[in-house]
């Protein structure tokens, strides 16, 4: 046998991981909901600053937890975290603290100054968010100029010397064609490119249906993740993808409550940033005992830990990678936790989706606290707004109502477009 | 939002990275934090950002009184590793090194340690 793992940790390993950590290895902390930008597929409905953010001193007491229990670093997320006006203060505290610091940020603050003084420091990351390689398909995610906002940024920090930053993508129906350009971009900015899966998670939930990749496109996406290998990052989010014959680099493995979670802008624990939902918050670091009694003695994270129910997917000979897929995505596509992800790459999820049906589609959970500027949300591909379609009762394509269907809603077919 | 990740990349090792001679003093990168765990440890390098384990408690050992020894076979000695375990310890310790989570102690010869 061998004494140390790498790259991919062996089973054993994995089981300790999937019986939990004492603490976790990373976790993710939003700090604020704060947000210039409205994305449509915003994972944690970021827009408006909620008056109950934890205040400088808590994130402090925060950190000096995470020092003890030896995180080794927190990806520091949000909204767009540089806008709260300590971010600099907390980020050089926590450094100073010996934990590192990842910040994902849409670039709006980082100018040649800032960019300059991240250059400077071993233990700070940053990872400048891009929703597509042209201006044509950023904006129709992320709005008006936060391509251009995002290329800014990229030129300080390359200016200023800093090596390897990252450039992060959620993959959708519109960038997918565009892998090699962004592979292109980050090279050119001496980045390195990460890219991650679009979850049906915050406003996400609104924009999945339209935004997430085709079955074919998911093929596109592997072969070519599995041509860039270790040299693009993937947040190990692509698990699911696996099935399709090779392991993807990382951790396949949901780290939910186990060797991840997230903390949001208020001091909820999360089991992880994908599943805002009081489904799975486990506490909050305000609470007695702090963020270490949530991690360690949350009755939600205890049952993360146990032996989980994965139903009809332990039949499938993709599992051993697969193990399933996605927690959040299935919740909020209301699909069981305890069968197929709704991208599942076998098809399984697909027909999950249409054994769900309409009804189904409409009692998915939707998820905790929306913090959107209080404007209408801007629709995908479109500047103008579109009138919306308003139908009651039986449409012309509503399917036959049969007799034993006394729901109110029996015979209702929600017309999308 | 600006999206965060789970948990990141896994570490690679590094081609033209030093060679490992146990006969040789070694010590932990400065920017290696240590992390003990049930099966061993977890070890995060802050320059490179990657992710190793250490699946035995007793390389833990070795690992962390490395530094206070001449050479890395001392350091097997005293941490107790049984001689006929050694080749096991200097392969992981080759993984370790190539991973730059293990410098040379001291510039011994003509190396640079950085």
């Amino acid at each position: 046998m061998t004494l140390t793992a790498t790259p991919t940790p062996a089973k054993g390993l994995v089981g300790h991981f999937e019986r939990g950590l004492d603490a976790p290895i990373c976790l993710t902390w939003e700090l604020t909901y704060a947000c210039n930008l409205s994305c449509v597929h915003c994972l944690s409905s970021s827009g408006r600053r909620d008056p109950r953010e934890l205040s400088t001193a808590e994130a402090k007491v925060v950190i000096d937890e995470l020092e003890r229990m030896q995180v080794f670093y927190v990806n520091i997320g949000g909204g767009e975290p540089t806008v709260r006006p300590d971010f600099w203060e907390l980020m050089d505290y926590a450094t100073a603290h010996h934990v590192g610091v990842k910040f994902s940020t849409n670039g709006v603050h980082i100018n040649a100054d800032i960019a300059a003084r991240l250059a400077g420091s071993d233990y700070v990351d940053v990872q400048i968010s891009l929703d597509g390689a042209t201006a044509e398909v950023n904006d129709a995610v992320r709005g008006p100029g936060s391509f251009d906002t995002a290329m800014r940024a990229m030129a300080n920090l390359a200016d200023a010397g800093f090596r390897g930053f990252k450039v992060s993508v959620v993959c959708t129906r519109a960038n997918i064609p565009q892998l090699d350009q962004f592979k292109a971009i980050t090279d050119r900015f001496g980045a390195q490119l990460r890219l991650t899966r679009l979850r049906p998670s915050g406003r996400g939930a609104d924009t999945w249906d339209e935004l997430h990749p085709l079955p074919e496109q998911q093929r596109q996406l592997y072969d070519w993740l599995v041509a860039h290998g270790e040299g693009v990052l993937t947040g190990d989010s692509f698990f699911h993808l696996s099935a399709y014959g090779q392991s993807m680099p990382g951790l396949n493995l949901c780290g939910a409550g186990r060797v991840v979670c997230l903390i949001d802008p208020v001091g909820d624990v999360y089991a992880c940033p994908f599943a805002i939902h009081e489904e799975f918050l486990a506490g909050n670091v305000r609470d007695t005992g702090g963020f270490q009694a949530v991690w360690r003695s949350s009755d939600l994270f205890a049952d993360l830990r146990a032996p989980q129910d994965v139903g009809v997917c332990t039949t499938c000979n993709a599992f051993g990678t697969c193990r399933g897929g996605c927690m959040a995505a299935k919740f909020f596509t209301g699909l069981p936790l305890n069968g197929p992800d709704p991208e599942c790459v076998k098809g399984y999820g697909a027909d999950a989706l249409l054994a769900r049906g309409a009804t189904g589609a409409m009692g998915a959970p939707k998820p905790s606290g929306d913090h959107s500027h209080r404007t209408s949300p801007r629709e995908v591909g479109s500047r103008r707004p579109r009138p919306v379609p308003v139908m009651i009762g039986s449409g012309p394509r509503s399917r036959p109502v049969s007799a034993c269907e006394d729901d109110p809603l029996a015979g209702f077919s929600p017309q999308i477009g | 939002m600006t999206a965060s990740p789970t948990l990141e990349e896994l570490p690679v090792t590094r081609p033209g990275a030093e060679s490992f001679d146990p006969e040789l003093g070694w010590t932990l990168h400065s920017q290696v934090s240590v992390r003990p765990e049930p099966f061993g440890a977890l070890l995060y390098h802050f320059g490179n950002r990657r992710l190793s384990f250490l699946k035995e408690r007793l390389l833990l050992e070795v690992v962390q009184v490395l530094g206070e020894h001449d050479s890395a076979r001392a350091a097997y000695v005293a941490a107790g590793v049984p001689a006929a375990d050694w080749p096991r310890y200097d392969t992981a310790l080759t993984a370790l090194v190539a991973s730059e989570i293990l410098t040379p102690a001291r510039t011994p010869s003509s190396k640079e340690s950085t």
